[in-house]
Order: structure tokens, then C-alpha cells, then sequence
């Protein structure tokens, strides 16, 4: 065991992976919270669907994909967010619709382009070998980002994601604080996506919170706990990916669901 | 000293005006009932006094001191909330934020604040309990404790005691009215005629047609209290309450 971790940091792919890993997790559970609770965990499965179609394109047209994808999936983010807002139009049937329109268009823009060096694949399940050292130092600050808003807006975001009627009415500024979730959301998909694959990314948001929701009763605690279930299934997902050579994102999301069930029966028995 | 003060306000919902040329005044200390038939615009007319709608025409003003941000409002429960992992605590402190400004923590005299308010509404056993482990009628307690966090003047109630059985919807009243008592002008929207006239110094009653406004003995005197009350009779013929 310990053989196996010394192997993994000794490789500078895997050293990358695991820093990129372990701050997008952090933040995707620090975000999941707020958007679960708010009933918003599609809008990341549909940003993920975005990404995966920006990064295609902007592959096959040779150009930089971070510097496509991230304002591309941020403009999703702000559209998704009006529409779940506006009551006339169904925000979960929008949602599909611009996931999967996003995904047919990614699929096509790589099967035109016969002779661009695109492994579908890794870009629907991920994989280690597409983090660069760019996607190293974005982590950091959107890592530096959320945790800087958790920690000195945190009773607002709290206030906005138990009631925003009350919140908005005692003058809090909703739309501002959902549009820097949405953002922060938006730009860790991207960042997460490479490794987690655009398939599996959003489990990163909806899994550690619920998890820790089953057992955690106050939103501090929940908070909290998803942050470290979300950052220790990961370490532990890269170990099994490494040790039994399977593709990083799937590890990660059946220890998600292990820990998932774990905390389940914990639940189940406290009652 | 009116509190509130509106004069011809006409407001609108999706394009369609749903109250026109409404004028009254609250006044510090008075306990108003909004009732009137569903999409007589009693929704829009909070949100308006809220601040968050524009009128289409016309003036709400606010005096004796009474901030826009100062509204205990208690909104309508949602879905979203009944299962919310979040402390009562947690919760009620959230009241203090309009105070606040840009400060990250909450200072000692705000949370002193939610612990006297926890205290008056009878919900210190509760304190440390899950908002989601909560019967129907304490959630709205805790509610009403964070929006006394945040007033001290004016309680706006959207339909406190939907979805409550008789005993706690009374209970949840005579709160409402010692709250009142104690000095805070209370505007209530209600479906619950009966109560909302068996409290409520004015009443704001709301149709399709015309509006009334005025002390609740007024009310019970004039025709729409009569056609109201036929209406809701009418309606609950068929129901055994």
C-alpha cells in the first residue's frame, strides 16, 4: 500500500493529477452543498454535457480548450440559471435540452475531424494524462476562490440557499451570489472534467453532499463532512485506479457510491 | 404614525394589472389582515411592499424610521426547505443579516438576539435540533423567531398557517398576537377568514372588482364581507373541517 503511494507521487503526471484532483473535489463539494440543496445538482450534469462540447470543438478547430471551454460553460451556467429562475419555462426539460444538444454537437465536431489526434473516450471518462500544468495552476485560484467565498460569505450563502424569498426581502443580493455559484460551478466542471471524464464530473457535486446529508443534521457539519468525503474518496479512487489500473473518474465515483452507502446504513441504524 | 403608506398603487403580474388604484395606510402598532380571492394580487401586493416588484403607478412609502431591509418577512414554506439540514439555530441567526453589511461572522449581540427571540417563541428545547426533524408548526416558529431577527417594527406573514392542524394554527395566532402586542405592527395574507377577522385591527380585502380597507369592524359591516364570507361558506359547503 504504502509502495504504491510512494510509486504514484514519484510520477509528475500523477503528482499533477492528484493536486488538480484534490482541489476541483474540494470545491465541487463545497458548491454541491448549495446547489443540492437548492435543487440545482442537474444544472452541473448539463454544464458538464456544455463542457464536453466546448472542449471538442474548440480541439478539432486547434484551438486552446480551457480558454474555449471556461467562458462557454459560464454563459451556459448564467442561461441555465435564468431559466431554472423563470417560472414559465421547465428548467429541468431546458437543461436536457442543452446538455444533449451540447454533447450531439461535440460528438460530430470529432467524427468530421477524422485526422485531429481526439481520444472520445478520455474526454467522456476522463482521463489522468490531460491535466496540464495550465489546468494546475487555474485549480489553484478557483480553489482559492471558493474557499474565500465560503469562508466570508458564508452566512449569506447559507441565508440564500434555505430561503431566498426571506433573504431577498431583507436585502441580500441573490442574484449576484447565484451568479457566482454558477460561475465557480462552471469553472470547476471544466477544470474537473478532464479528469473525471464529462460523464462522470458531476458526481463530484451531488455525491459527497448527499452522502454527508445522511447523516449530518446542521449545514456547518454538513459542509464540512462533504468537503473531506468528497477530498478522501478521491485520494482513495486514485490509489484504486492506480493499483488495479482502471480509468481514474469510474474509481472515484464507486468509492462515491461505497462511502454513499455507508453513510446510508449509518443513517438507517441511528434511527 | 402610518408605517406604510400607499397611495394609488397599481401593480402588475405578467403583464396583467392585478391591483389597481389601491391606497391605504398602516400605522405603527396595527394588525392588518390582506384577505381576498386567489389572483386578487395579494402575492403581488407583498412582494411590492417587500420591495422586490416596481408599482406600474403610484407610491408605497415607508416612514417612522422603517428601513426597505427591515421587514421580518415570513415567506410561504418550500419543497426545498421541509428538508433542509440546517440547525434552528442556524436558521434563526440567518435573520440578522440585513444588519450586517459586508462582516463575515455574526457578533455576539446578534447572536444574543436569536437566542431571545428562540426564547419568546418557546423553541429553546429546540435550539440545537434539525430545522427537517421538526413538525409543521415549530418550522414556522423557527421561521417567525428569524424574522423577528430581522425587525423590530413590521412582520409580514404570506399565509402563516397553511397546511396546520386547528391546535397549532391557534397557538401559532396567539404568538402572532403577543408579538403584536408587544409593539410590532403585524401584516398577515390569509385565507383564514374567520381568524383573520377575530384578530386583525384593519383588514385589506382584495377582489377582482374593487378593494376595501379599513378597521375589521368596518369590514364585517360592509357588503364584501357578507359576499366574501357567503363565497367561502359557499366553497367549504362541501369539505368537513
Amino acid at each position: 500500500m504504502i509502495e504504491i503511494i510512494r510509486e504514484m507521487f514519484s510520477a509528475p503526471i500523477l503528482v499533477r493529477a492528484l493536486i488538480v484532483g484534490i482541489l476541483v473535489s474540494l470545491c465541487a463539494a463545497l458548491l454541491g452543498v448549495s446547489l443540492v440543496l437548492k435543487r440545482y445538482a442537474m444544472i452541473g450534469d448539463g454544464l458538464s454535457h456544455v463542457g464536453f462540447g466546448a472542449l471538442a470543438v474548440a480541439t478539432v478547430a486547434n484551438l486552446a480548450p480551457i480558454a474555449v471551454a471556461i467562458p462557454v460553460v459560464i454563459l451556459a451556467a448564467f442561461l441555465l440559471l435564468r431559466l431554472s429562475s423563470n417560472s414559465r419555462i421547465k428548467g429541468d426539460s431546458a437543461i436536457a435540452l442543452i446538455s444533449t444538444g451540447a454533447l450531439a454537437v461535440g460528438v460530430m465536431a470529432v467524427s468530421m475531424s477524422k485526422g485531429a489526434n481526439v481520444d472520445l473516450n478520455s474526454y467522456l471518462f476522463g482521463s489522468i494524462i490531460s491535466v496540464s500544468r495550465g489546468d494546475v495552476a487555474v485549480s489553484v485560484i478557483l480553489a482559492l476562490a471558493v474557499i474565500f467565498m465560503f469562508v466570508f460569505f458564508y452566512t449569506k450563502i447559507f441565508a440564500i440557499t434555505f430561503d431566498e424569498s426571506f433573504a431577498k426581502a431583507t436585502g441580500t443580493n441573490v442574484s449576484l451570489y447565484n451568479m457566482l455559484i454558477a460561475l465557480l460551478t462552471a469553472v470547476t466542471i471544466v477544470i474537473g472534467m478532464r479528469l473525471m471524464g464529462s460523464l462522470l464530473i458531476s458526481s463530484l457535486i451531488i455525491f459527497p453532499a448527499l452522502s454527508s446529508m445522511r447523516i449530518f443534521k446542521s449545514f456547518k457539519s454538513v459542509t464540512i463532512c462533504s468537503a473531506v468525503i468528497s477530498v478522501a474518496t478521491f485520494i482513495i479512487g486514485m490509489i484504486i485506479s492506480y493499483a488495479l489500473d482502471t480509468p481514474c473518474g469510474a474509481s472515484i465515483v464507486c468509492v462515491n457510491i461505497a462511502a454513499f452507502s455507508v453513510f446510508s446504513a449509518l443513517r438507517a441504524i441511528k434511527k | 404614525m402610518a408605517l406604510i403608506k400607499t397611495e394609488n398603487l397599481t401593480l402588475s403580474y405578467e403583464n396583467m394589472t392585478v391591483i389597481e388604484n389601491l391606497s391605504f395606510e398602516i400605522k405603527s402598532g396595527d394588525y392588518v389582515c390582506i384577505v381576498g380571492e386567489n389572483g386578487s394580487g395579494k402575492s403581488t401586493l407583498v412582494k411590492a411592499l417587500l420591495g422586490l416588484k416596481k408599482p406600474e403607478s403610484g407610491t408605497i412609502e415607508l416612514s417612522d424610521g422603517l428601513k426597505q431591509n427591515e421587514i421580518g418577512y415570513l415567506p410561504q414554506q418550500t419543497d426545498a426547505q421541509r428538508d433542509f439540514p440546517a440547525s434552528v439555530f442556524e436558521v434563526v441567526i440567518s435573520g440578522c443579516l440585513n444588519s450586517r453589511g459586508v462582516r463575515p461572522f455574526y457578533s455576539a449581540r446578534e447572536k444574543k438576539t436569536a437566542l431571545d427571540n428562540i426564547e419568546m417563541l418557546g423553541i429553546s428545547e429546540l435550539k440545537n435540533r434539525s430545522y427537517r426533524e421538526l413538525s409543521g408548526g415549530q418550522q414556522q416558529r423557527v421561521l417567525l423567531a428569524r424574522a423577528l431577527c430581522a425587525t423590530k417594527k413590521l412582520l409580514l406573514l404570506d399565509e402563516p398557517v397553511t397546511g396546520l392542524d386547528p391546535m397549532v394554527t391557534s397557538e401559532l395566532y396567539e404568538i402572532i398576537e403577543r408579538i403584536n402586542k408587544s409593539g410590532v405592527t403585524v401584516v398577515m395574507v390569509t385565507h383564514d377568514m374567520q381568524s383573520a377577522l377575530k384578530y386583525a385591527s384593519h383588514t385589506l380585502c382584495l377582489t377582482e372588482r374593487e378593494s376595501f380597507f379599513g378597521t375589521t369592524e368596518e369590514f364585517l359591516q360592509s357588503d364584501m364581507s357578507n359576499f366574501l364570507k357567503n363565497g367561502e361558506n359557499g366553497e367549504r359547503s362541501g369539505e368537513d373541517d
